[in-house]
C-alpha cells in the first residue's frame, strides 16, 4: 500500500479543496491517521472508496474521541546572553488548545487486502458546533456506531438516515462518555467504599474518620 | 413477547420512524427483551403484515455495562478482567484481542511458547463457541434442547481444560501484555490432545444429526441471502461475511501469532444464506482442529511472558494502536488511545456482534416472523458485545 | 418439620397408612417443582444453562422446565448485570409473575452491580426495586452453587407456614405482590430505589 505522504496528495488532486493533514502518532504502532476537513469529507471519503489502487470498501471501526481543554507547553533551547556570555537556555512555552470532539474511522480493503488507512474528523468546539458529515452513504457499516457516537458523546452527523440513541434510554439527556459527566447520585449503600467512591457515599451518611474496618455492622430492626 | 395494538405506552412504542409510514394495517410487535430463544437481553421492533416482516428496527442498549467508560477509569492490566465479560463465550480470544493491542501499543514481542498456548486456546474457544452456536440455534428452531444438550456436552470438556489452566471456567482471565499468565503443563497439553483427538468423532456425530435434517435445511435455505457486495459495505465480518463467499479471514490477511505457520484452509459459502452460515460453522470446527494438531506437535519448552515488561506501573508511550483478531464471531478490535498516563485516554471496543446486527433489516424483509429467529440465530451474537 | 410423633408416623408406615399434614405436602410439592423463568441477562446466564445442561441437570431438582412466559413461572433467576434500561422490564416481569414467586439474584452483578458497578447505566442490585430470597455470590457463580442457591430455597420453601402469625408472605392480603415500575428519567430512573424493598444496614461507628 502507498504510503500516508502519496495517499494525502492523491486525494488532494482529485477532491479540489480538500485540505489534509498527516497526524503523526508516536507510539511503536506506527499508524499515522488524516486528518480531514469536514466540508469535503463525503467526497474525499468516496473517492478513498472507489479509487483503483486504494479501494477502501471496508469501514472497520468508527470511534469518537473528547478532547478537552488542554494546555500543551513546549520547550525550546534559545541561545540568550546571560551574565555578559551566550548561553543555551531553555524557555517553555505554553499552548492553549481548545477542546473538540473527534471521529476517526479505519478503513480497510477486503478486495486488495491491505490497511488500515485512518481518517479522523474534529467538530469546532465541544458546545454547540458539534456537527460532523456522516459517512453512512458511503460505509454503511457507520451507521449503527455513528448513531452510538451520537448517543455517547453527542456528535450530530449530518445525513445519517436514523440519528437518534442507541445505547441509553430516549429520555436521557446527557452524552455520558465526554470527560466531563457526572454520573448520577446512587451511593448510599456503599460497604467498602475508599477513594473516590468513598467521597461520593460520605454525602450519604456520617464521615468515618478512620478508615473502614472499624465499624459495626447492624441490620435495621 | 408481546403483540400489542394500541395500548402500549408511549416509550414502549416503536419509534416513530417506523409508525409514520404504515401502509395499511401494519401490526407492531416488541420481540424482547426477554424472549424465549437464548441470545439475551436483544428487543426487534417489528412491523408485520400477517406474518410478513415489513419493517424492522433493533433496540439495544439493555446490558449496555459502560465498559468503554470503565476502561478509562481503570489500569491497562486492569481492563483485562472486563473483556472477559465482553463475549461472554470466548473470553480467551478477546483477552488475546486486547493483549495484541497493547502490545501493538507498546511494541512488546511475545515469546513463542505463548504464541502457541494463545494459538490452542483460541481455537479451543472458538471449537466451543461454534458447538454452542450451532446448539442454540437448533433450539429455538424448535428443537428443545437437545442438540444444545450434545453441544454442551463437548464445551464442558473445553470448560475443564480452561479450568485446570486458568483456574475459572469462563472468565479465564488469561493473557498477559507479552504472553500468558501461567504456564501449561504436559499433563494438560496431554490431555487438551486426547480432547481434540475425539472431537471429529463428535462433529462427525453432530452435523449428520443436524445439517442433514430436512426440517433445517428446510428451514434455513433460502432464507435471510446476504449479497457479497452489502456484506462488504455494511462491515459484516468472520463467518457471516464467508458464507457470502468473500475470501477475507483475519488470521490469514493480518497474520498475527504464529498463524503463518499453520496450514489451514478456508472455508467460504455460495449462496451467503442461512444455511451456508451453518455450514461455515462446522466446517470452521474441522479447521479449527487441523490448526490444533498441528499446534500440539509444535510447541516446545520455553518462556511464557517477556521478562521485559513492566507489570506495575505499566506506562505505555504516547500514541494510539488499533489491533484486530479474527474472533469466533468476526472481527473484535481494540482502539487505544495512549497519553503516558497508567490509565488508557481513550478504550474502544470494535465489536464484531454489534455491526453484523446491520443487516438484520435487510435480511428478514419479507420473511416469515419464525424466519426471524432463524436468522437472528445464525448471525451469533452476544449481547454482552454488543452493548459493551 | 411436623408435629406429628415420630414413633407413630413409622409405625403407622409399616402398617401401610402415611400421615402428613397440609402444610408439609403442599411444600413438598412447590419446593419440587420449581418452574423457572427462562430469562437470562449476561454472562450467568450461560452458567444458568450450564446448570440445566446434562452435567449439572437441574432437572434433578425439579427445575427442568424453564417456562418463557412469567403467567406460568414460580421462580425468576436474575442472572446477570441489571441495568437502568432494563430494570423497568424486569420490575413489570416480576409483577406478571403469579403468587407464590421467588427470585434468586445470582452473580456479583445482580447483587449490588458487581464489576460494573461504578457504571452510569448499571442498577447496584436488583434488590433496589424487588425482593430477593437467595443471593448467590460469583462472578460467574459456578453451576453448583446454583443448584446449592436452588436447594437453600427449597428449605426455605418448606420452612414457610400455611397458617397462623408467621404465615408466608404471599399469603398476607395486605403485602404487596406487584411493586411500582420505575420510569426513565433525565438522568436516571426514577425512583431510584424502592423504599419499601431497599432496606441496606445502617453502619454504625464503634466508639
Amino acid at each position: 500500500m502507498e504510503s500516508l505522504g502519496e495517499i494525502k496528495s492523491r486525494i488532494e488532486a482529485a477532491v479540489f479543496g480538500a485540505k489534509i493533514e498527516i497526524m503523526q502518532n508516536g507510539s511503536p504502532s506506527q499508524q499515522h491517521s488524516l486528518l480531514i476537513d469536514n466540508e469535503h469529507a463525503v467526497a474525499v471519503a468516496r473517492f478513498l472508496r472507489v479509487d483503483p489502487a486504494l479501494y477502501l470498501d471496508f469501514c472497520s471501526n468508527v470511534t469518537g474521541v473528547d478532547w478537552l481543554d488542554r494546555v500543551v507547553k513546549k520547550t525550546t533551547k534559545v541561545k540568550k546572553i546571560v551574565d555578559g556570555q551566550e548561553k543555551e537556555v531553555v524557555e517553555t512555552s505554553e499552548e492553549k488548545i481548545p477542546g473538540y470532539l473527534e471521529a476517526v474511522y479505519h478503513l480497510y480493503s477486503i478486495t486488495h487486502k491491505h490497511g488500515p488507512v485512518i481518517i479522523r474528523m474534529r467538530t469546532s468546539d465541544r458546545a454547540d458546533g458539534t456537527h460532523l458529515p456522516s459517512l453512512t452513504p458511503v460505509w454503511r457499516s457507520a451507521e449503527f456506531q455513528e448513531r452510538e457516537i451520537f448517543d455517547l458523546y453527542g456528535i450530530r452527523f449530518g445525513g445519517h438516515p436514523d440519528l437518534r440513541r442507541i445505547l441509553m434510554w430516549d429520555e436521557f439527556e446527557n452524552y455520558p462518555m465526554r470527560k466531563d459527566y457526572h454520573e448520577p447520585d446512587d451511593y448510599e449503600w456503599e460497604p467498602t467504599p475508599h477513594d473516590d467512591v468513598m467521597e461520593k457515599a460520605k454525602v450519604h451518611y456520617p464521615p468515618r474518620p478512620e478508615m473502614d474496618g472499624a465499624e459495626k455492622i447492624t441490620s435495621q430492626p | 413477547m408481546s403483540a400489542v395494538v394500541e395500548t402500549i405506552e408511549a416509550m414502549e412504542r416503536p419509534p416513530l420512524s417506523m409508525g409514520s409510514r404504515l401502509e395499511g394495517e401494519l401490526l407492531e410487535v416488541s420481540m424482547g427483551p426477554q424472549h424465549p430463544s437464548t441470545h439475551g437481553v436483544f428487543r426487534m421492533n417489528v412491523a408485520l403484515d400477517g406474518e410478513i416482516v415489513r419493517k424492522l428496527k433493533p433496540v439495544f442498549g439493555y446490558l449496555h455495562r459502560n465498559h468503554e467508560k470503565i476502561g478509562e477509569n481503570t489500569s491497562y492490566l486492569g481492563s483485562m478482567p472486563y473483556t472477559d465479560r465482553l463475549d461472554y463465550f470466548c473470553s480467551m480470544t478477546n483477552n488475546w484481542a486486547y493483549a495484541l493491542s497493547v502490545e501493538k501499543l507498546a511494541g512488546i514481542e511475545v515469546p513463542e511458547r505463548a504464541e502457541y498456548l494463545r494459538v490452542i486456546l483460541a481455537e479451543l474457544t472458538r471449537l466451543q463457541n461454534h458447538a454452542s452456536l450451532l446448539g442454540f440455534l437448533l433450539s429455538d428452531m424448535g428443537a428443545w434442547g437437545t442438540p444444545l444438550m450434545y453441544a454442551f456436552r463437548e464445551r464442558e470438556k473445553i470448560l475443564d481444560l480452561f479450568e485446570s489452566l486458568a483456574g475459572s471456567r469462563m472468565m479465564c482471565d488469561y493473557m498477559r501484555f507479552g504472553g500468558c499468565r501461567v504456564d501449561a503443563s504436559e499433563e494438560w497439553l496431554a490431555g487438551a490432545q486426547q480432547i481434540v483427538d475425539r472431537f471429529p468423532k463428535f462433529l462427525d456425530e453432530f452435523e449428520e444429526l443436524i445439517l442433514g435434517n430436512e426440517i433445517v435445511i428446510g428451514r434455513t435455505q433460502n432464507v435471510g441471502k446476504l449479497s457479497a457486495e452489502l456484506a462488504v459495505n455494511a462491515g459484516i465480518t468472520g463467518p457471516m461475511l464467508r458464507a457470502c463467499g468473500v475470501n477475507y479471514d483475519i488470521r490469514k490477511i493480518d497474520c498475527y501469532g504464529f498463524y503463518p505457520r499453520f496450514k489451514f484452509r478456508i472455508p467460504l459459502g455460495e449462496h451467503g444464506d442461512t444455511y451456508d452460515r451453518l455450514m461455515m460453522r462446522a466446517l470452521e470446527m474441522r479447521e479449527s482442529v487441523e490448526i490444533l494438531k498441528q499446534a500440539f506437535a509444535q510447541i516446545a519448552p520455553g518462556p511464557i511472558v517477556n521478562p521485559k515488561v513492566k507489570v506495575r506501573a505499566f506506562r505505555p508511550p504516547v500514541g494510539e494502536a488499533y489491533g484486530r483478531i479474527e474472533g469466533p464471531k468476526g472481527e473484535l478490535g481494540f482502539y487505544l488511545i495512549s497519553d503516558g498516563a497508567p490509565n488508557p485516554y481513550r478504550y474502544r471496543v470494535r465489536p464484531p456482534s454489534f455491526i453484523n446486527l446491520t443487516v438484520l433489516e435487510d435480511l428478514c424483509l419479507g420473511h416469515t416472523v419464525a424466519d426471524v429467529m432463524v436468522i437472528l440465530g445464525s448471525i451469533d451474537i452476544v449481547m454482552g458485545e454488543v452493548d459493551r | 418439620m411436623s408435629q406429628i410423633d415420630e414413633q407413630l408416623r413409622t409405625e403407622l408406615q409399616r402398617q401401610g397408612v402415611w400421615v402428613t399434614s397440609m402444610q408439609d405436602l403442599y411444600n413438598w410439592g412447590r419446593k419440587n417443582s420449581i418452574w423457572p423463568l427462562q430469562f437470562g441477562l449476561a454472562c450467568c446466564a450461560i452458567e444458568m444453562i450450564a446448570t440445566a445442561a446434562s452435567r449439572y441437570d437441574i432437572a434433578r431438582f425439579g427445575g427442568e422446565i424453564f417456562r418463557p412466559s412469567p403467567r406460568q413461572a414460580d421462580l425468576m433467576i436474575v442472572a446477570g448485570t441489571v441495568t437502568k434500561k432494563m430494570a423497568p422490564q424486569i420490575v413489570r416481569l416480576y409483577n406478571q409473575m403469579a403468587d407464590p414467586k421467588y427470585v434468586i439474584a445470582m452473580g456479583a452483578c445482580a447483587i449490588s452491580g458487581g464489576p460494573f458497578k461504578q457504571g452510569y447505566n448499571v442498577l447496584k442490585g436488583i434488590d433496589r426495586y424487588i425482593p430477593v430470597d437467595v443471593y448467590i455470590p460469583g462472578c460467574p457463580p459456578r453451576p453448583e452453587a446454583l443448584l446449592h442457591a436452588f436447594m437453600e430455597l427449597q428449605r426455605k420453601i418448606d420452612e414457610q407456614k400455611l397458617t397462623g402469625a408467621n404465615k408466608a408472605e404471599f399469603l398476607k392480603p395486605d403485602q404487596p405482590s406487584e411493586f411500582p415500575v420505575p420510569r426513565f428519567g433525565k438522568h436516571d430512573l426514577e425512583p431510584s430505589a424502592n423504599r419499601d424493598v431497599f432496606q441496606p444496614p445502617t453502619i454504625e461507628r464503634q466508639s
